[in-house]
């Protein structure tokens, strides 16, 4: 990842619909080979950030630059150097996925060789050069989805927004845009990819942003965020024998102790002081230790932490 | 080449119209009110008035049908799109909300003043009359199908996803407009108010130099008839691309 040039410099960015303020004062930046999730509820302002964004409506108050253009002073350069993949977009169902694909290049500006050899090359690795021909109108939801995010790569942009690419889609669907996505991110293309789908940002993701009711409410690496989560460190101890769980609770540094399929889930104070304290009591009353797990939060649990109370 | 710059656009622009054109103007609306429609009206007409002469129906009908077919595809375009949700990729590309519009009008352009205008134009010539002005009336007709594409992109503007609101809507403005632009009744035999009001409807200048081309007596003197309907042209041109650029964000 090519990191300390600023690819998406969003500033205070504001955007009312009447008395409702969808998105308040947001501020962020997306760098250069990135791949940026952006998370939230539903209604939380994520699509009308993202429509800011590619310059699709204009902010009320704030400034976006894409690639060093303003979107609102300079919406074509702007817009020339991205693909955009909407959330509700749909190709001309009339059309042919070839001619779909020419229109998009037609739109900007790809000279007709380089277009040919662009639609050809894409299309294979989208899995619909064999139905090139065919109208749109027969195509599966996939394979629609597959293509509109072909006709958003014919031009090579170096900036990528997808907006929720594979919701409902089926599984291979699913794994051939994400592995599109990761090759593209290899080759230096900064992906900004706003999603439900926590596993998908975890995986994919360098760095992640929550929106909250229109405000942004973290923004950082995955494992960063993990850390973040304020709450009682949980251990899971197996035994090898069935303990006595009111003598655990009365132990140094514990503040719960409960039994779950067969493993004691143990809610700690302090962490160190608890496990030191569990190895001594187990060692004391001849008990052997089976396992010990301090796991760490889910992305999804620091998301329903920091989302807490929205709808 | 510079994607801002006017040329790169007005390419662009050629690009929607050829789109509009492949996917919205072989559909059942051109067909019923761009030809059907006047020519039931004109044989209607033309059964009911004896006395008006060849060369006053066909005008008539030349000037319904570029009319009509001008305003039958573009005012539905947009809700089109807005409905199919292809609307929000064209809004996110490189290309003006201007050189949008533009693409809109040429492809009405293209298809009502090269195409569907020539078969009018072919019944007069079928029925023996003689195209007196024959230069003039190409005129008329490129100005003509530049005014009521545009007046038909106009139309649009509502931000509605529904062709049928539109649709009411257009049918609200175009049909009156038939009644007081000296199609079935010339200008001279209107009376006072009907005069008045037929001097703010440009279909009245273009019905006015479709007359004069086919040899009938004329309202206006032509000066004034391409002029009046260059301005409209201009005049609907401009507002379409302002007012477009206002409420397109709206219906995504």
């Amino acid at each position: 990842m090519v990191t300390g040039q600023i690819a998406i410099d969003v500033r205070e960015v504001t955007k009312r619909f009447d008395d409702i303020v969808a998105v308040d004062q947001i501020s962020l930046d997306v760098r250069r080979g990135e791949i940026f999730g952006f998370l939230g509820p539903n209604g939380a302002g994520k699509t009308t950030t993202v429509r800011m964004l590619t310059g699709i409506i204009r902010p009320d108050e704030g400034s976006v630059h894409v690639m060093g253009h303003d979107i609102v002073k300079n919406p074509v350069p702007a817009k020339q150097q991205m693909g955009v993949v909407p959330e509700t977009a749909n190709a001309y169902l009339d059309l042919s996925g070839r001619q779909n694909m020419l229109l998009a290049a037609d739109l900007y500006g790809v000279p007709r060789a380089r277009a040919e050899e662009r639609i050809r090359e894409t299309l294979a690795e989208l899995g619909l050069l064999g139905r090139q021909d065919h109208r749109v109108q027969g195509y599966s939801k996939g394979m629609q989805q597959r293509l509109i995010l072909g006709m958003a790569l014919l031009h090579e942009p170096p900036i990528l927004f997808l907006d929720e690419p594979t919701s409902g889609l089926d599984v291979q669907s699913t794994h051939l845009i994400i592995a599109m996505l990761q090759r593209l991110n290899e080759a230096g293309t900064t992906i900004f990819l706003t999603t439900h789908n926590m596993d998908e940002a975890n995986r994919l993701c360098h760095r992640v942003g929550i929106i909250r009711c229109g405000r942004i409410a973290a923004v950082d690496t995955p494992e960063q965020l993990k850390q973040t989560v304020e709450r009682i460190a949980v251990v899971l101890v197996r035994f090898d024998r069935r303990v006595d769980i009111r003598a655990l609770s009365a132990l140094p540094g514990v503040a719960d102790v409960a039994e779950v399929n067969g493993r004691c889930r143990i809610a700690v104070e302090d962490i160190d002081t608890a496990i030191q304290s569990i190895v001594s009591h187990a060692r004391a009353q001849g008990t052997r230790i089976l396992s010990l797990d301090t796991p760490t939060p889910s992305l999804d649990e620091v998301f329903l932490s920091i989302t807490a109370g929205d709808d | 080449m510079h994607p801002s710059g006017i040329v790169e656009q007005v390419r662009r622009s050629i690009v929607i119209a050829k789109k509009d054109i492949m996917i919205y103007y072989i559909k059942g609306p051109v067909i019923i009110f761009g030809l059907l429609i006047p020519l039931f009206l004109f044989m209607a007409f033309s059964v009911g008035s004896r006395f008006a002469s060849l060369p006053f129906l066909i005008s008539g009908l030349l000037a319904m049908t570029l009319f009509f077919t001008a305003t039958a595809v573009s005012p539905v375009i947009f809700p089109w799109e807005a409905q199919a949700r292809t609307l929000e990729r064209l809004a996110a590309a490189p290309i003006t909300v201007p050189a949008l519009i533009f693409g809109d009008i040429l492809a009405s352009f293209v298809f009502v003043g090269v195409g569907i205008t020539l078969a009018p134009v072919g019944i007069a010539l079928a029925l023996g009359l003689t195209i007196s002005h024959p230069a003039l009336l190409l005129l008329g007709i490129l100005i003509g199908a530049i005014c009521f594409s545009s007046l038909g992109t106009l139309l649009s503007v509502p931000p509605t996803s529904s062709p049928p609101n539109i649709m009411m809507l257009s049918s609200l403005i175009k049909f009156p407009l038939i009644f007081i632009s000296g199609i079935f009744v010339p200008i001279e035999s209107l009376p006072a108010w009907g005069r008045l009001v037929a001097v703010f409807s440009p279909l009245t200048y273009f019905t006015d130099i479709a007359r004069y081309s086919l040899g009938e007596v004329h309202a206006f003197p032509l000066v004034v008839d391409i002029i009046a309907l260059a301005f409209f042209a201009l005049l609907f041109t401009a507002a379409a691309m302002m007012l477009h650029a206002r409420t397109l964000p709206k219906r995504i």
